[in-house]
């Protein structure tokens, strides 16, 4: 727990977060300005409706019989022109801020996402898919709904207060020093208020993105879940963390919701203290009644906007603590970016030297401890061993999805750290034990990896991956829509799909990471003159535990613990009677 | 929605009815200072009378002291209501999640039940909130305003009231027509999450296959898609607010002009007019103020909808009754049982073959049943069929003589160990992985992880049984995977035992000695294993050969080696 807690204890900057959020508002400043405009204008049209009304009550003024109705008809068509203007621009307004905002979401979940593709792979090992889900979905959200709707309402509040203040200035400076005392001290509190509830805010994103990780997480796991009668016990963990959730989501709003209160408070009491105040002023002979009821009511007009800002202070609180979290993930170290003179790795031969290649995923555990290895152009490497001896990491290393700790690898005698690494990984082509499909087509799944592959080339690949008549019995054949998680594909379909895809690559060098590991043997061995073919002139990475598949390797690397016990052909390996021959044996215990 | 309202927020009625009437007497608090201001300006500061001044000041203090504490009360009340409520419905929705068929969840898909679980739960959770902190002062509020111009002048407050239903209509016509618009864009929302989680378990593909640009298109049409979704309900619903703003001011200006011919006829005082106006931009804010509500409400509505629609899904795995159990010598049989998926690729189009077809046979306790074919043959089928994931088109599965559709799925599957083909580890301890919320004792979990191979590698490990595994089990090899797995399949001494290929990463010799492990302690366990490899099978009581959903072999190696010929065929392609 220790360690979690950790990993979501980042600094936390709120200056730092405001200042980012403004950065993406001001990309859209000419947006914004008319927006301000905007605000502006419907606010002073609305103000202009009761100065109006007020002309018009004027004309009424004279009472039975005399009313001006010339003037009153004038007066009430100016107010209807007044109000439909202002409601066209507050409509106007809501739509432009809606339009900036989400651009602004748009963007920043563009953003999220374009960096997530740029981290490195273990980050999606130690991070729940759920949370980083929440991120991109709730949390963004939350900036959202706050940007479109609490700006406005701040830009107004703010425009209302200072004008208020300007004309209760103007009426009685003095009578103004009772703000002296209620701003300061609503600001304080307000300050007080928020600083206790903005780690809650934060408590309240986490929690859910948790919650959120916990159900994905189980989700995934329904079926084993099932399968171990784990429903009700799963429920039950569940309520645990929705619990968390709910109460995160409580305390943050309750003491959220206590600053709108406060602040209505601190006006009550403003205006309490200027009304004994404006009272004492008047038996002193410096104001009259009249300036103390339009003081009064200018007050009052101060009260109400700022009840609003209040009331969206947790909204505001809220999406701070998501965007946060947002810009969190954003700051996540990328991949080390491509070195600067990293040149392009083309033409490809497939000559791959490892030299004194020392790799763990963590300090403590070494996995690779100082490898060696050549293979030359075209040649077929195998490499088996027990599971855990860091087969798969030897894959990770070639394709640099990690980078080794010590030693070099290179390719054609070009270090791999000095190359694209586009360009490298596209050297390679990969079949992995854990298949992937994506929801789209057969077609676009075996076509994922060539633009522009016809379909004659997919079909051709299909057939050799024989995995064609079964495509053809699927009700759409190419065109059926595959899900990764359909019932009705087996995983053994899947790897021979994921060949196919893999045939379709042009790529000088290959990795087969127990690529037919559920295919069975027979169909295996229809396959075999494919896969053939499709090593051919290449240089051959290959994983597998059938010893079977790999006698025909030019060099067997038999891999423990990390290191190569043992490397030579199936003969040689055989006729020394070690560790391989062992492995080999066991086939027929 | 209307299950909300009526089921989950039920049993705080009470509460809610005292939440707001603490809500009324804060916002009567509010209401009472203007008042008590109008007072002392009216009479008495005119009386000049400094102690008054001070007692009447003293009075509105308390008034706003008690405004802010009940609001803050109530507040507290509702944001609890809130929190109770929601808390039940994410409860409901996740056990109902959780004991969700496999047909019916691959109908409803995974991505669209998570986000089910999340935003849309949380869209109900912020309405809940918000509708209840705001709700009531801007009703009492308009209420209370009506009634007050009404004692001022009844016929210009029906002036004022006549414009009401219009925008009543305006909020209630846009808010019903955004519903489905919300609706679709939880949908995109769906599609969203189904993305994500696709890249993040195939970001090595991608990355090795330098396709992060393509997966950043797909994603920015989804994107741009949501976005525009968005933007629609959005749009729809911001005409909400100035129409209704507009609405009302327009009935301020006819109030104005009634207003006139009256004080004309001598039926009213410019002062009532002026007063008029006073409460008429109270009525007017908290007009405004409902009609925000009503977008926040509409998207509710359509989260609440859709969680609904989960939770009302009637159950398709019904236990069904039969004639009590017949003494049966087999422990486990099947008779002509012919099943197939229904749902995914099939539902349009051909008409698909069926996955399984016409599958008889009966294993005594204690057997192991072997079972290989190509791929895509129905293997697993048979095993999902036994643990009744799904339910058999045609046919019957007996377990000791009774019909598994009679048993209650605890019963039924407490008797499994089971290793899938795709398989989850859970991002927690090894012991809890192997253990999977069962009470085992620590000793049992030892053993199990011995039985299946993986002592050494979970010992050697920095915490041993406490090391926590990462996401997806990230942090094992392959084969290191699935033997924490067959240690959980085998940790609780299962009657039944199901290996669906789950010897596939782990090296021959690993897979010799976990035979014998079987061999040797679970002796009693029916077993149901089913591999590529001959060599993990031929030693099986009974082995049956499966091609295209039938069964092409069922017998002994050396039978099948004899009368096989497919099977002959798989022992040639692995000699």
């Amino acid at each position: 727990m220790a360690e979690k807690q950790k990993k979501y204890e980042k600094p936390k900057n709120r200056k730092g977060t405001v200042l980012r959020l403004g950065r993406y508002m001001m990309q859209y400043k000419y947006w914004m300005l008319l927006a301000f405009v905007l605000t502006i204008a419907s606010n002073l049209l609305s103000l202009m409706g009761p100065m109006l009304s007020g002309y018009a009550i004027d004309a009424i003024e004279p009472g039975v019989g005399n009313v001006d109705f010339a003037r009153v008809f004038y007066y009430a068509a100016l107010m209807v022109v007044f109000y439909l203007i202002s409601s066209v621009l507050s409509y106007v307004l809501s739509i432009l801020m809606i339009h900036i905002s989400r651009k602004v979401v748009y963007k920043m979940r563009d953003d999220v996402f374009t960096h997530l593709m740029e981290l490195p792979v273990g980050y999606f090992d130690t991070h729940q898919t759920g949370d980083i889900i929440s991120r991109i979905s709730y949390d963004i959200d939350t900036v959202n709904t706050s940007l479109a709707n609490d700006l406005v309402q701040i830009l107004t509040t703010l425009i209302t207060v200072l004008g208020a203040f300007a004309m209760m200035v103007a009426i009685s400076p003095k009578l103004v020093l009772v703000f002296a005392f209620t701003v300061p001290l609503s600001t304080l509190l307000t300050k007080l208020i928020t600083g206790k509830t903005r780690p809650l805010f934060r408590l309240r994103s986490r929690k859910l993105g948790e919650l959120n990780g916990f159900v994905e997480e189980m989700i995934s796991g329904h079926k084993t879940l099932k399968a171990y009668h784990q429903e009700e016990n799963t429920i039950q963990k569940f309520d645990g963390k929705n619990e968390e959730a709910v109460e995160a989501y409580y305390r943050a709003e309750y003491y959220g919701s206590v600053v709108g209160p406060t602040v209505n408070f601190i006006n009550n009491l403003s205006l309490t203290l200027v009304s004994v105040f404006g009272a004492l002023l008047f038996l002193a002979n410096q104001m009259s009644i009249g300036s103390i009821s339009s003081f009064i009511l200018y007050s009052r007009k101060f009260s109400g906007p700022i009840n609003e800002a209040a009331n969206i202070m947790s909204e505001l609180q809220s999406a701070l603590a998501a965007a946060e979290r947002v810009f969190c993930t954003i700051d996540e170290p990328a991949e080390k970016p491509d070195r600067e003179n990293a040149a392009e790795l083309c033409h490809v031969k497939g000559d791959v030297l490892l030299e004194n290649v020392r790799f763990g995923y963590t300090k403590e555990q070494v996995i690779i401890k100082g490898l060696n290895l050549h293979a030359a152009c075209g040649k077929l490497v195998a490499i088996v061993g027990p599971t855990g001896a860091g087969k798969t990491t030897l894959i990770n290393l070639l394709m640099r999805f990690y980078d080794v700790q010590e030693g070099n690898i290179f390719i054609d005698n070009h270090e791999i750290c000095g190359v694209t690494r586009s360009s490298l990984r596209k050297a390679y082509a990969m079949v992995l034990q854990d298949t992937w499909l994506f929801q789209g087509t057969v077609f676009e799944n075996i076509a994922y990896g060539r633009q522009g592959a016809t379909r004659e080339d997919v079909i051709a690949a299909a057939k050799a991956a024989k995995i064609h008549s079964y495509i053809k019995r699927l009700p759409q054949e190419y065109d059926t829509i595959l899900t990764d998680e359909g019932a009705n594909i087996s995983k053994g379909q899947k790897q021979l799909l994921t060949i196919a895809r893999a045939m379709l690559l042009d790529a000088p060098m290959l990795i087969l990471d127990e690529a037919t590991s559920n295919v069975d043997t027979r169909t295996e061995q229809q396959i075999q003159q494919a896969m053939r073919k499709l090593m051919e002139h290449k240089t051959c990475f290959v994983i597998a535990h059938r010893l079977s598949t790999i006698q025909n390797a030019d060099v067997i690397l038999v891999v423990n613990h990390g290191e190569i016990v043992e490397q030579g052909t199936h003969g040689e390996l055989m006729e020394r009677e070690g560790f391989y021959y062992q492995l080999y044996r066991a086939q027929f215990e | 929605m209307k299950k909300v309202l009526s089921v989950y927020l039920k049993p705080y009625y009470g509460r809610m009815l005292i939440g707001f009437i603490i809500k009324f007497a804060g916002t009567i608090m509010d209401l009472c200072l203007p008042w008590i201001l109008a007072y002392m300006i009216d009479t008495v500061i005119p009386q000049s009378e400094k102690n008054r001044i001070y007692i009447w000041g003293l009075v509105m203090l308390v008034c706003s002291i008690l405004a802010l504490t009940f609001n803050v009360l109530a507040n507290r009340m509702a944001s609890k209501v809130a929190r109770d409520t929601t808390e039940a419905i994410r409860h409901d929705l996740f056990a109902k999640t959780m004991w969700l068929s496999n047909a019916r969840t691959d109908e409803v898909t995974k991505p669209s039940l998570i986000s089910r679980l999340t935003t849309d739960t949380y869209n109900v959770h912020q309405m809940l909130g918000r509708v209840q902190r705001l709700g009531v002062r801007a009703p009492i509020l308009v209420i209370g305003g009506i009634l007050v111009t009404l004692t001022l002048d009844p016929v210009l407050t029906l002036v004022l009231v006549s414009v009401m239903p219009v925008t009543t209509f305006v909020t209630y016509y846009f808010s019903k027509k955004s519903i489905p618009m919300y609706h679709a864009l939880q949908k995109a929302v769906d599609q969203f999450v189904r993305l994500l989680r696709e890249d993040i378990a195939g970001i090595r593909v991608i990355k090795a296959l330098s396709k992060t640009d393509y997966e950043k298109k797909k994603y920015d049409a989804l994107n741009q898609e949501v976005v525009t979704l968005e933007k629609k309900a959005d749009v729809t619903m911001a005409i909400v607010n100035p129409a209704t703003n507009l609405f009302l001011n327009l009935g301020i200006v006819f109030v104005v002009l009634a207003g006139a011919y009256r004080v004309h006829q001598g039926y009213s005082e410019v002062g009532k007019i002026l007063a008029f106006l006073t409460y008429f931009t109270i009525i007017l804010n908290a007009m405004i103020n409902i009609s925000k509500m009503f977008v926040i409400i509409s998207k509710a509505v359509a989260s609440a909808n859709r969680i609904m629609e989960i939770i009302d899904v009637s159950d398709d795995m019904v236990l069904k009754r039969y004639e009590k159990t017949k003494k049966d010598e087999a422990y486990i049989r099947f008779e002509h049982v012919t099943f197939s998926y229904k749902t995914g690729a099939h539902v349009s189009g051909k008409e698909a073959e069926p996955n399984l077809t016409d599958i008889s046979f009966s294993l005594k306790k204690g057997e192991t049943l072997g079972i290989i074919g190509a791929t895509g043959a129905g293997k697993s089928t048979v095993a999902a069929l036994l643990m009744r994931f799904y339910d058999v088109a045609e046919g019957d599965i007996y377990i000791e003589g009774e019909n598994i559709c009679a048993m209650p799925a605890g019963r039924l599957r407490e008797r499994f160990g089971v290793v899938f083909q795709n398989d989850t580890i859970f991002e927690d301890s090894i012991a809890e992985n192997v253990r999977m919320g069962r009470t085992l004792s620590e000793e049992a979990v030892r053993e199990a992880v011995t039985h299946a191979k993986a002592k050494e590698f979970v010992e050697e490990a920095g915490r041993g049984y406490d090391n926590l595994m990462n996401v997806r089990g990230a942090n094992l090899s392959g084969g290191q995977k699935q033997r924490i797995l067959i240690a959980r399949a085998l940790a609780a001494h299962p009657d039944i035992l199901i290996l669906d290929d789950s010897s596939s990463a782990l090296d021959y010799r690993t897979d010799a000695s976990l035979r014998h492990e079987l061999a040797a302690h679970f002796a009693d366990t029916t077993k149901l294993i089913i591999a590529q490899r001959i060599s993990s099978i031929m030693h099986s009581d009974h082995i049956m050969v499966l091609e295209d959903g039938k069964i092409a072999g069922y017998g002994t190696h050396e039978e099948l080696l004899e009368h096989c010929e497919i099977y002959r065929e798989i022992r040639d392609s692995q000699m």
